[in-house]
């Protein structure tokens, strides 16, 4: 493992008593065989209360797989998840099936990337909220169906009384998707966890999605942990911001320091290649190369083999340093001024 | 960590099932019936001293130095009761059948026959499955139109009825059809009879499979370079369908055993002189509460190669079929 | 909706009759073959088979032939049977037709249940032992003859182990309304024999369906909505593999109906539809045969249509496509 734990106590908002969620070194890997694929290694991140937290990473980088072994969602006997994920204090990882159904929908929610398929075909949208609601509180039926009916209007599903009887394939990709947040916010969960949760729309509901989340965060008063690999998501939404590459945290801090300074050459990448929102694009085309297989994360710095300014010191592996803002990568300040004004003399 | 350079799917199934100890085991048992029947002429009359063809109803053998006739006067009514198993490998190891003739030289005799018949209505029903299917599902319009509508009737006719109806009459006839002349009792009959009545099973799949796959980029591609349907059909649709079939060869094959032996059951199946592990469990009907090795014996052939096959089959579908694969996270 | 309806109705229609004619055209067009000779036996003179062929109207066209049997057969009803000369067709299929329907339904639901729960808790044990126990036994199901299942399950009752089941009655068919338990007793055994092959069949489908469930993005909806591996098994993934399910039960129990259960007919001695069919299709006794297959054509193409039905309530998907 990496040669320094990283200190905690210079972070901002997230003072060990009042983080909603605080992950200390998270790591996953499945043993596959090929051999082991790490597909997190060493993640840090804290949640607090009411902050929208970005991870963000092309796919492959391992964010949704951190995510899924936090609730236990990673059901593979070939996984191994080791590190420390702590909730509202209590210590997570680990727990039973059985221990963790009322954290579940309960006081995380969540909404997942394709909401063509996240919801069982087979039941209409009321009942498959109903069932939650039931499922950690004691109302009644009617009393859950109610409920329901408010949170689909709070969603902004037109006609909700009515609506709530239909069918998932009754509504388009949008209203589908607030369906899912509708449901994912039914027991007023503390955290709710976005995996991709406008990737799979059109850029007009991207927006509305976006603008939705950010109003029931404040209406409801959950943290977010919004995984995405667009940095036009991350700015309009983030508070904070941890980029992944090959299932390694690379860069870290508040959403301002990390767009309007990065430092580590993949955060160039990634906002070198940033859709305006208004123009999507699938690849981050102006990064050369792709995300490797998981199998060839070199020991060094994982993104030496497709970094510009790699360097010799890159075998080796760089901790994530600095204060608030931090990164790894053994670039001093003094070459990243220097690049900086090369580019400038470029372009 | 040695970085692996990507496989063929082909190769990479492959090697799946060769892991999948199931299977691999259900491979061997097969085998072994096929080789142990495919060599029946090599060996057979090491452990049986008749011709398991004609009658035997004079014969007689030595059993521990005493000579018993291998038919008996029945001990009630009429008839004769054939000699019980000897359990022995010089002779009538499974006993004799109502003819006299040994009934374990002809399990061996009639696996051959079997799966000469199971195996080939599998080969000409898929390679007629997927022409029919490819062609109705690449070609739509009116070709899609009536390959659809053979599909629907035949699938909704009983497999066993229809192949029943063919029978009957196609047995005291034979085939004539033009220059296609097949004598009533030719294997040829049974063989193309059960490989017909199973066509839509694998045509209809096939069939879906082009359908999704003609809207595909690649094929519209493809298409729009100007590359011909013969191209088209040979290089980009069949290796998507191929998997499809492999799943399916090995569970048509037990399919087409099951029904042959059915078939020779009911009468309507492999005529005299023929033998196939159906007509000698047939045979031994009339014998069941007297000598039931007769009958059972075949039996338990035939469950043992179905079994097989359908091990086999299971392994196929987990290797070749993606949908079976574990998704992947992130 | 009606128009649906209309569509339904009018390719059910047409696939009964395309039945119909491939079943005559089997008999009477196959080249080379001679019906006259097959109806006479098979060492007949000359002159019997020419005398068989005037009375049955042999040397007619196909299609005057064709027409005046579903004539006889569907407006007049009184088609009567080739070999036993004066025997009446429609009556010989509504007698044998209760008897195949006890047969069914009876092996239906034991299939059903055991086909159902041996999938299910396969599923839901994956990874232990008792999923490739449950497996095993569902291919061995699938790889019996039927008709050796049956003698061998005849054998072992009457003989071997006697003393135990020494009260089964011997083969063949009393009738429910003349005694609902010697009913019972007497189909016991066809029951089991004829439900062992389709309960393996729907074990090892409800199993695939139900894996390949657990797989899809609603099953990590619904564990992520916390609710617990049994409830996202028995409701959210059983209830979206029933569908393929049900729609296997309806073709089969048709096909069943309409004669499909014939080798446990001829072995158990019952005089079903599937019995009658066989021993017309031996005589050649056209006109039973082109009545137990209208007959069975129908069970078949009623039973797709309740399928469609069925698929509706339980697919909510398809009730838009309508």
């Amino acid at each position: 493992m990496s040669s320094n734990p990283t200190p905690q106590s210079d972070r901002r908002g997230a003072g060990d008593d009042d983080a909603v969620l605080k992950v200390r070194d998270l790591s996953v890997s499945f043993a596959t065989r090929q051999g082991l694929v790490r597909a997190v290694d060493g993640l840090n991140l804290d949640v607090a209360p009411k902050e929208v937290v970005g991870i963000v990473g092309e796919s492959g980088s391992g964010k949704s797989v951190a995510m899924y072994s936090m609730l236990g969602l990673v059901r593979d006997a070939n996984a191994s998840i080791t590190g420390s994920v702590v909730f509202e204090g209590r210590e997570i990882l680990g727990l039973s099936d059985k221990e963790m159904q009322p954290l579940r929908g309960g006081q995380i929610g969540m909404i997942f990337q394709d909401p063509m398929t996240a919801l069982t075909p087979v039941f209409s949208v009321g009942w498959q909220i109903v069932e939650q609601i039931r499922q950690h509180t004691e109302l009644t039926k009617t009393q859950a169906k109610e409920r329901a009916v408010e949170l689909l209007a709070e969603v902004g599903i037109p006609d909700a009384r009515r609506r709530v009887d239909s069918f998932p394939h009754e509504f388009s990709g949008g209203m589908r998707q607030r369906v899912v947040i509708a449901m994912a916010l039914s027991c007023n969960p503390k955290l709710l966890i976005a995996d991709e949760p406008t990737t799979a729309l059109d850029v007009t509901t991207q927006a509305q999605i976006l603008e939705l989340m950010g109003r029931l965060r404040d209406t409801h008063g959950s943290s977010i942990v919004i995984i995405t690999h667009d940095m036009g998501v991350i700015a309009e939404m983030a508070d904070r911001v941890t980029v992944m590459y090959a299932g390694r945290p690379v860069e870290s801090g508040p959403e301002i320091d990390v767009v309007r300074s990065p430092r580590h050459p993949y955060t160039w990448g990634l906002l070198g290649a940033v859709p305006r929102l208004g123009e999507r694009s699938e690849r981050l085309a102006t990064i050369p190369g792709n995300v490797m297989s998981p199998l060839d994360v070199p020991e060094g710095c994982a993104f030496a083999p497709r970094c510009e300014y790699a360097m010799p010191e890159c075998v080796r592996r760089p901790a994530m340093t600095g204060g608030d803002h931090q990164h790894a990568c053994w670039l001093s300040d003094e070459q990243r001024v220097a690049i900086g004004d090369r580019t400038k003399e470029a372009s | 960590m040695i970085a692996r350079g990507s496989e063929s799917p082909w190769r990479s199934s492959l090697r799946q099932l060769r892991r999948n100890r199931a299977s691999m085991m259900a491979l061997g048992l097969l085998m072994f019936m096929v080789v142990a029947s495919l060599l029946a002429p090599v060996y057979a009359h090491l452990v049986a001293h008749v011709n398991p063809f004609p009658a035997n109803v004079q014969g007689t053998i030595s059993l521990g130095g005493k000579t018993v006739p291998v038919l008996q006067p029945s001990t009630v009514g009429f008839g004769v009761t054939p000699i019980g198993p000897t359990w022995h490998f010089s002779s009538y190891f499974l006993g004799a059948d109502p003819q006299g003739r040994d009934v374990f030289a002809r399990l061996l005799y009639g696996g051959r026959i079997s799966l000469l018949i199971s195996f080939s209505s599998a080969i000409i029903c898929c390679v007629i499955a997927a022409i029919l299917g490819m062609a109705g599902g690449y070609f739509g319009g009116g070709i899609d139109w009536v390959v659809s509508r053979v599909f629907d009737i035949v699938w909704a006719f009983p497999v066993y009825l229809l192949a029943i109806c063919l029978s009957v009459i196609l047995l005291t006839s034979g085939l004539n059809i033009g220059f296609i002349h097949i004598a009533p009792g030719s294997l040829l009959l049974p063989i193309l009879i059960i490989a017909a009545v199973y066509i839509p099973y694998v045509g209809r799949p096939v069939r879906g499979i082009v359908m999704t796959l003609r809207e595909r980029e690649f094929i519209q591609a493809a298409v729009g370079s100007g590359a011909s349907d013969w191209r088209i059909l040979r290089k980009e649709i069949w290796p998507n369908v191929a998997p499809t079939v492999m799943v399916f060869f090995p569970m048509m094959v037990a399919f087409d055993m099951l029904t042959e032996s059915s078939l020779s059951f009911l009468g309507v199946g492999v005529q005299p002189p023929n033998a196939t592990w159906g007509t000698i469990s047939n045979d031994g009907l009339q014998l069941l509460y007297t000598r039931p090795w007769v009958s059972i014996a075949p039996g338990i052939c035939i469950v043992l190669t179905c079994a097989a096959l359908n091990v086999l089959g299971d392994g196929a579908r987990d290797a070749f079929d993606p949908k079976a694969k574990l998704r992947g996270g992130a | 909706m009606f128009t649906f309806v209309v569509r339904r109705l009018v390719s059910a229609i047409l696939v009964m009759f395309s039945i119909s004619v491939m079943v005559f055209l089997i008999f009477f067009a196959t080249p080379g073959v001679n019906p006259a000779a097959r109806i006479a036996g098979r060492s007949a003179s000359p002159q019997v088979l020419a005398q068989v062929s005037a009375e049955f109207g042999l040397n007619r066209p196909l299609p005057i032939r064709y027409g005046l049997m579903m004539w006889h057969l569907f407006i007049k009803q009184d088609l009567t049977s080739y070999v036993n000369i004066g025997v009446r067709v429609i009556p010989q299929i509504t007698g044998a037709a209760p008897v195949t329907l006890s047969l069914v339904l009876g092996a239906a639901v034991i299939w059903l249940i055991v086909g159902v729960a041996g999938g299910l808790v396969a599923a839901a044990n994956r990874g232990k032992w008792v999923d490739p126990l449950i497996m095993f036994g569902g291919i061995a199901a699938v790889s019996i003859p039927v008709f050796w299942l049956g003698q061998v399950v005849g054998l072992l009752t009457q003989t071997k182990f006697h003393s135990v089941f020494q009260w089964l009655p011997g083969s063949g068919y009393v009738s429910f309304t003349q005694s609902p338990g010697q009913w019972a007793l007497h189909l016991l055994l066809p029951w089991f024999t004829l439900a062992t092959l389709y309960a393996g069949v729907y074990a090892r489908v409800l199993r695939a369906e139900l894996v390949n469930a657990m797989n899809e993005d609603y099953v990590r909806t619904a564990r992520a909505k916390g609710l617990s591996e049994r409830r996202i098994l028995m409701r959210h993934a059983l209830r979206c593999s029933l569908i393929s399910v049900v729609s296997l039960f309806g073709l089969d129990f048709g096909s069943l109906v309409g004669g499909a259960a014939l080798l446990t007919e001829v072995v158990f001695g019952l005089p079903g539809i599937g019995m009658l069919t066989y021993t017309s299709l031996q005589n050649l006794d056209l006109p039973v045969i082109m009545a137990a297959v209208m007959y069975g054509a129908f069970f078949i193409v009623l039973a797709s249509a309740v399928v469609d039905v069925l698929y509706a309530v339980l697919d909510p998907r398809v009730r838009v496509v309508k």
